[in-house]
């Protein structure tokens, strides 16, 4: 059974939309997922747009190669953007000042997530100064926004939310954070959000608050018993930080519940787009394809999967089977030679019959070709002569199981991206051939953005096509 | 031979199959394993094909020779109610605190009380002894948080034990450290041969031995064998490698025949392989530097499955870590 391919995602459209406000990428760690994230933001800059990237932890390769030392919690202007050809101006009065093929360039500025001094803030403008101090020194708080389970998600949230109010930026990219499991940044939000509305605050906070009415009366003593509990079991200082810490943030527990909401709401709204990005390795696409299925259960609107470090070949149409066959052939003539002297395989390419007889092991080959070869060397019937075509052979069988190799990782690669195809056809894909190295610089997150647009203009080519 | 061996790595290195695969290669003949997962991704059931783990020591796996292999998929909740059983015998109030958001509290959102529950279940079993005095496992080995979070995984009892100053946590917590900061334990870190897998690697184990966290080997995973000489030859000529072509039964190697159309794409694959070659030497040379062990297991070309982890487990008896 032969699959359809799945649709190709066109990211230039997507990147260019002025209703496309902000981009998340999520998905498994080590598939290039900050890398995709820092590419997708240059491409928007170059097509005009005032992007900010906002990464979680970058590798310090990353944000060098942004031309950055060290991000932080502030976003940093990137130098060295240059517009694009062929992109669309954003809005009409500048396609006629400049025409249509030079449109302004944008703006790229990079932060990276630095979870503590965003809690700091939060705390800082949402409660008055003495209070402030008071919670950013509790040793509870420090523990707290230094980052555990859930905080760095949520953090992730909370800046977005910022990036977003601030309204200074056309495009926020957003990577998203290496999580224990997919559902943690979506869920952390609403489960600190729970936590601090909950009634486990209160019971820590004060007791006695709790049973003002007649009927709460037993569940008071079962809590006063729970949080004796509590202090026998955390020791009795750990449990009074905790209380002087909940106490001092009370006034901003509303705060942040509504600012999760706002920003749980703001990721389902339109104008946001969910980029999954995967590797087309077993885990990774079924991580890919867990991500797809919540984010769809949370009504979070999906724009497809970026596909990275895929394999392709310039010579397709040798199939591994036969270029290890052919490779056989050769290592085979080596052998005869080297047991029954030069003379043998010296003769191969000078004597139409031999050079005929390999020929027709082949399956396919063009009748023409069977004629003797005329490259020439044939006058050279010398040791050097001799030596090359030794060198020759041993290249090309290396060459041609170097090609099995890759037309095996190939089909791999077919099998694995079928599999998520079969279950989640509707998924737009962009791919991005695998490069031999890491990114360095602007110019190899640029190459990335090149190779992620390319499918879905070649998409969008054919629809023009099949219109007209 | 450390008893308890810790296994990250950064995310798509491999570090599940790594740390199932040592497991395999550390019960050899009567000896007992217990591989640790604590991340609740039921990675382990996956590779051994079973369904998903309950929080439940059970056999899955007998290796060569006749150790077995036992497995654990640490729950926090479940290990945070296991304490409070364990210390007050709470039945009810378990429950109880559970229906408050107590344990909710306890487990995802409190500083490190996860982690903790987390090291100290692994700890516990490390130190487990049956009734005649010998340690109910042999080896315990810990398919661990990501490089990038695993000195603090590992560290944060230091930082409850300094929060909760009395108490049984704080007891429980500075138990768990003497443990991890000795001897017995070894930290390994899962890498590829690539940049970033590498730089992390290096970070991480920087780290590790600021937080004097006992560091043990560099594994390399997904190792390729060469199939070219490196640098590839350069004094060949192209029409020399398109006759070689044509001989092998590839079609003809005049200019525009099957064989000679073959030799750029060839010769184009084998400029990247080279690139990769060199970038890989390098990488090879910086954990080189680390000064620490380093394991290179090959890659299985059609992924992992059973057969795959039993032949990764062969090859790290062979290399003698285990």
């Amino acid at each position: 059974m032969t699959l359809d391919p799945a649709p190709a995602l066109d990211v230039d459209a997507l990147l260019d939309d002025p209703e496309t406000r902000i981009v998340v990428c999520c998905g498994a760690g080590g598939v290039g997922k900050t890398t995709t994230a820092a590419a997708l933001g240059l491409r928007a800059a170059e097509r005009g747009r005032r992007v900010v990237v906002l990464t979680i932890d970058p590798a310090r390769r990353l944000a060098q190669s942004m031309g950055i030392d060290s991000l932080d919690n502030t976003p940093r202007r990137v130098k060295g953007i240059e517009p694009v050809a062929g992109a669309e101006p954003q809005n009409g009065e500048e396609r006629e000042e400049r025409g249509a093929a030079e449109p302004a360039p944008g703006e790229l500025h990079a932060m990276m997530l630095d979870m503590k001094r965003t809690f700091d803030e939060i705390v800082e403008a949402h409660a008055d100064p003495e209070r402030a101090r008071a919670i950013l020194e509790n040793p509870f708080y420090q523990s707290l926004s230094a980052g555990f389970a859930g905080t760095q998600e949520y953090m992730a949230m909370e800046k977005l939310g910022q990036l977003r109010a601030e309204g200074d930026w056309d495009l926020i990219v957003v990577d998203t954070p290496p999580s224990r499991s997919a559902l943690d940044f979506l869920d952390a939000p609403g489960r600190l959000g729970s936590f601090l509305d909950g009634k486990f605050i209160r019971v820590l906070m004060a007791p006695a608050k709790v049973g003002g009415r007649a009927g709460m009366k037993f569940l008071n003593v079962g809590m006063s018993m729970m949080t004796g509990t509590l202090g026998k079991l955390l020791g009795g200082q750990f449990l009074r930080d905790v209380q002087t810490f909940v106490a001092a943030m009370d006034t901003m527990f509303g705060g942040f519940r509504t600012r999760a909401d706002a920003t749980y709401r703001l990721l389902q709204a339109p104008g946001t787009a969910f980029l999954v990005v995967a590797a087309p390795e077993r885990d990774a696409l079924r991580e890919a394809a867990y991500f797809v299925e919540r984010l769809a259960a949370d009504r979070m609107p999906l724009a497809g999967l970026v596909l990275n470090r895929v394999h392709d070949s310039g010579a397709a149409r040798l199939s591994a089977e036969r270029a290890l066959a052919a490779a056989e052939n050769l290592d085979e003539a080596r052998i005869v030679d080297q047991e029954g002297g030069k003379k043998a395989l010296r003769t191969t390419p000078e004597s139409p019959d031999r050079a005929a007889a390999p020929a027709e092991r082949g399956s396919e080959n063009d009748p023409r070709e069977s004629d003797s070869d005329p490259g020439g060397s044939e006058d050279d019937s010398t040791a050097a002569a001799d030596s090359s075509t030794d060198a020759a052979g041993r290249l090309a069988a290396g060459l041609l199981r170097l090609h099995a190799e890759r037309m095996q990782l190939i089909a791999r690669e077919q099998r694995t991206r079928d599999r998520f195809t079969a279950l989640h056809p509707e998924v737009a894909v962009a791919e991005v051939a695998a490069l031999p190295g890491d990114v360095h610089d602007l110019a190899g997150l640029r190459d990335i953005g090149t190779r992620l647009a390319a499918d879905g203009a070649r998409a969008a080519d054919d629809d023009d096509g099949t219109r007209s | 031979m450390s008893r308890f061996q810790v296994v990250s790595g950064k995310g798509g290195t491999g570090k599940t199959t790594v740390a199932a695969a040592l497991a395999l290669a550390l019960a050899t003949e009567g000896k007992r394993t217990l591989l640790v997962e604590v991340e609740g991704r039921q990675g382990i059931a996956q590779l051994f094909e079973t369904e998903a783990l309950p929080y439940e020591e059970r056999k899955i796996a007998v290796a060569p020779g006749g150790g077995e292999v036992f497995a654990l998929a640490i729950d926090a909740e479940l290990a945070l109610l296991d304490y409070l059983q364990m210390f007050y015998r709470l039945g009810s109030a378990g429950r109880a605190l559970k229906k408050l958001g107590a344990v909710d509290f306890a487990t995802t959102i409190a500083p490190g009380v996860r982690d903790v529950l987390l090291t100290g279940k692994a700890c516990e079993a490390v130190r487990r002894k049956d009734k005649r005095g010998r340690f109910a496992y042999d080896h315990v080995v810990m398919d661990a948080p990501p490089t990038g979070r695993i000195t603090r995984f590992l560290n944060v009892n230091d930082e409850v034990a300094g929060l909760a100053k009395i108490g049984p946590i704080h007891n429980q917590a500075q138990a768990v450290m003497r443990v991890l900061k000795s001897p017995q334990t070894a930290v390994h870190l899962v890498t590829l041969l690539e940049e970033m897998p590498v730089q992390e690697t290096v970070d991480g184990i920087a780290e590790l031995r600021a937080a004097a966290l006992p560091v043990g080997r560099v594994l390399v995973n997904m190792v390729r064998a060469e199939v070219l000489p490196s640098p590839v030859p350069q004094d060949v000529r192209r029409t020399d490698v398109a006759k070689a072509l044509s001989r092998a039964g590839l079609g003809g190697a005049r200019r525009g025949g099957l064989a000679e159309q073959l030799v750029d794409p060839l010769l184009e694959q084998a400029s990247q392989y080279e690139e990769r070659v060199a970038l890989e030497r390098r990488q090879r040379a910086e954990l080189t530097e680390l000064g620490l062990p380093v394991t290179e297991l090959e890659l299985l070309p059609e992924g992992i499955d059973l057969a795959g982890l039993y032949r990764l487990a062969a090859e790290l008896r062979t290399q003698g870590v285990s």
